[in-house]
């Protein structure tokens, strides 16, 4: 490209020799670039693999720390009393303030799966299974999900961002220096009200999301609605409930410890602030997913047996 | 007099840096120190490792007979309630009102009535000059104020030993004679024994039993006020003085 551009230049302004001198001039640089080029790209590889190693270790480390901070946090609830006050804090904060944003999400959520469904289901002349398909997606995987994925960055991007920045205001230190141990004072009671209230907002979302469907597949698309209601309660079972309410409880315990370890761990300064929250909800989120799959198969074993 | 804190050889070198070299120093019941030395020179760490806010190296802090520095985060805490300390700044807890956070110790070391812990809130309050504040939010106070209800709360609960990080840096020469003279005060008082960080030395003069000077990350000089006047060591003198010297200029 520099070449090329270089020697039209040359050949309208410049003699012969010249433009041969240029050209000349030209392939050294082209191949000196070329070179510094192999080896950028070298050090870039180098640079990637060393990155992919402290990346993998970095987290199977912070993955061990996150998991004493779990043991840590269940021995203080059992080792300490309770402080109600900052634990119905938080129910307030976490479960009723949330409240909005998971009946928008599940109303949303809920609509637009039956219409979808529908709209592939018609084809088949199937459209009394809407129902049931809606409502076992919805309690299994939507309601939980969606419903944690939202917290997470409601949540436990707030709960990061005040444990690191009470952490870097050494707030965190005035505590103990008054004698109260951090994770004690504010780790459990947020992971506590958490555990309360994901699967509590997880039930909102399944409902509403079932309710949703049906509004949108009966009076709008035009389901028969004794057989769509008729087939929903048919093949949805309790351990569907059950399986959405459990995946809640067990991803409202990943939000709080991910976030409580990421604002008891941040990045320091003000902008540190700002990363470790995004880390947090980040990581939170992804563990969220990952986490689904494994727990999707050893829920459903676990409640094999229910109908 | 016995010995109410004794440190013995405290190295702490962070981020590769030694910031504490073997620091031996001690405190007797009811006497008020003075730590002073280079901004950077180590006062706050060594306040915090007083503290059990940072875990040592190697050295021992002996509080009433007790190793601070064996101790774990958890097994702190009994001790860590008889000592107080006065941050460098303040470290208000900001979602709590300047009345709740005042009340803080109290309601955690137990044992107050309601009532007992309102009359001593205002107490405080007013010996720090700050009446009537109690329902003042912590980000609503300027700079001086927040330091002046950092120290309430830091006396609040009658620590045997309070630490002092900077305690009259950022006020107006008054409040900062108050200050003093309240530091004075609660040792004679309530025979609370003090570590007092400072810069200045009018106040060290006025506040000190003992001086002690903290240099290169060990205690380089020790002694009475006046002594520490008259000393003609050239390390002394020019804190002392503040004389700054070309190699020391702020490029
Ligand atoms: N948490 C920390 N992590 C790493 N280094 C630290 C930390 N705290 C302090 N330091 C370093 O330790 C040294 C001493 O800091 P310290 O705060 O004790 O100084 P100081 O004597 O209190 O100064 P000043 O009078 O300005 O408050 C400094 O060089 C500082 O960079
Ligand atoms: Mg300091």
């Amino acid at each position: 490209m520099l070449y090329r551009s270089r020697g039209a230049w040359g050949q309208c302004k410049f003699s012969a020799a010249a433009v041969t001198g240029r050209k000349k001039q030209a392939l050294l640089n082209q191949r000196v670039a070329l070179k510094l080029l192999a080896q950028g790209m070298n050090m870039a590889m180098e640079n990637m693999l060393a990155a992919i190693g402290r990346w993998l270790t970095g987290g199977i480390q912070s993955a061990g720390a996150m998991t004493l901070l779990l043991v840590n946090i269940l021995r203080c609830l059992v080792k300490y009393p309770l402080r109600w006050r900052l634990f119905l804090q938080q129910m307030y904060l976490i479960g009723l303030k949330s409240q909005f944003v998971m009946l928008t999400t599940g109303a949303f959520v809920g609509a637009v799966f039956a219409a979808q469904v529908h709209f592939q289901f018609v084809r088949l002349g199937m459209q009394s299974a809407v129902g049931p398909t809606v409502s076992v997606a919805m309690c299994r995987e939507l309601g939980p999900v969606f419903c944690c994925l939202l917290l997470a960055g409601r949540v436990g991007a707030a709960m990061a961002a005040e444990i690191s920045s009470m952490k870097n205001t050494e707030q965190l230190d005035a505590l103990r220096a008054l004698g109260v141990y951090p994770v004690e004072y504010l780790a459990v009671p947020r992971f506590l009200a958490m555990l309360v209230s994901a699967p509590m907002l997880t039930g909102l979302v399944l409902v509403v999301g079932i309710a949703c469907g049906y509004l949108i597949a009966v009076p709008v698309l035009g389901v028969d609605g004794a057989y769509y209601w008729d087939n929903t309660v048919k093949y949805t079972g309790p351990r569907d409930v059950l399986i959405g309410l459990s995946k809640g409880f067990l991803f409202g315990i990943i939000i709080a410890v991910i976030a409580c370890y990421k604002g008891f761990n941040p990045s320091l300064g003000t902008a540190g602030v700002g990363r470790t929250t995004t880390e947090a909800v980040v990581v939170a989120s992804l563990t969220i997913l990952i986490s689904d799959f494994f727990f999707t198969f050893i829920l459903n074993s676990l409640f094999l047996g229910r109908v | 007099m016995s010995k109410i804190l004794e440190i013995r050889n405290l190295r702490k070198s962070l981020n590769g840096r030694a910031v504490l070299r073997g620091v031996n120093f001690s405190v007797s019941a009811g006497e008020r120190v003075v730590i002073i030395g280079r901004s950077g020179g180590g006062k706050s760490v060594l306040l915090r490792h007083i503290m059990g806010l940072l875990p040592p190296d190697a050295g021992e802090v002996m509080f009433q007979g007790v190793n601070l520095a064996a101790l774990g985060e958890e097994a702190l805490n009994p001790y860590r309630r008889k000592i107080g300390m006065l941050f460098q700044n303040g470290a208000l807890f900001d979602s709590l009102s300047v009345g709740d956070n005042l009340a803080f110790p109290l309601r955690e070391h137990g044992g107050f009535s309601a009532a007992d812990i309102g009359a001593r809130v205002r107490e405080a309050l007013e010996i720090v000059d700050l009446p009537g504040q109690q329902q003042t939010m912590p980000a609503e106070l300027s700079g001086g104020m927040k330091k002046r209800v950092a120290l309430a709360r830091a006396i609040i609960s009658r620590p045997v030993l309070m630490l002092y990080d900077e305690p009259t840096t950022g006020l107006d020469p008054i409040v900062a004679d108050s200050i003093n003279r309240l530091i004075v005060r609660l040792g004679d008082r309530l025979n609370m024994s003090s570590i007092v960080v400072t810069h200045d030395m009018v106040s060290a003069c006025h506040i000190a039993d003992r001086i002690c000077q903290l240099h290169e990350g060990r205690i380089y000089y020790e002694g009475t006020p006046a002594e520490v006047q008259a000393s003609r060591d050239p390390v002394v003198q020019k804190f002392v003085r503040g004389i700054s010297e070309p190699q020391d200029a702020i490029v």
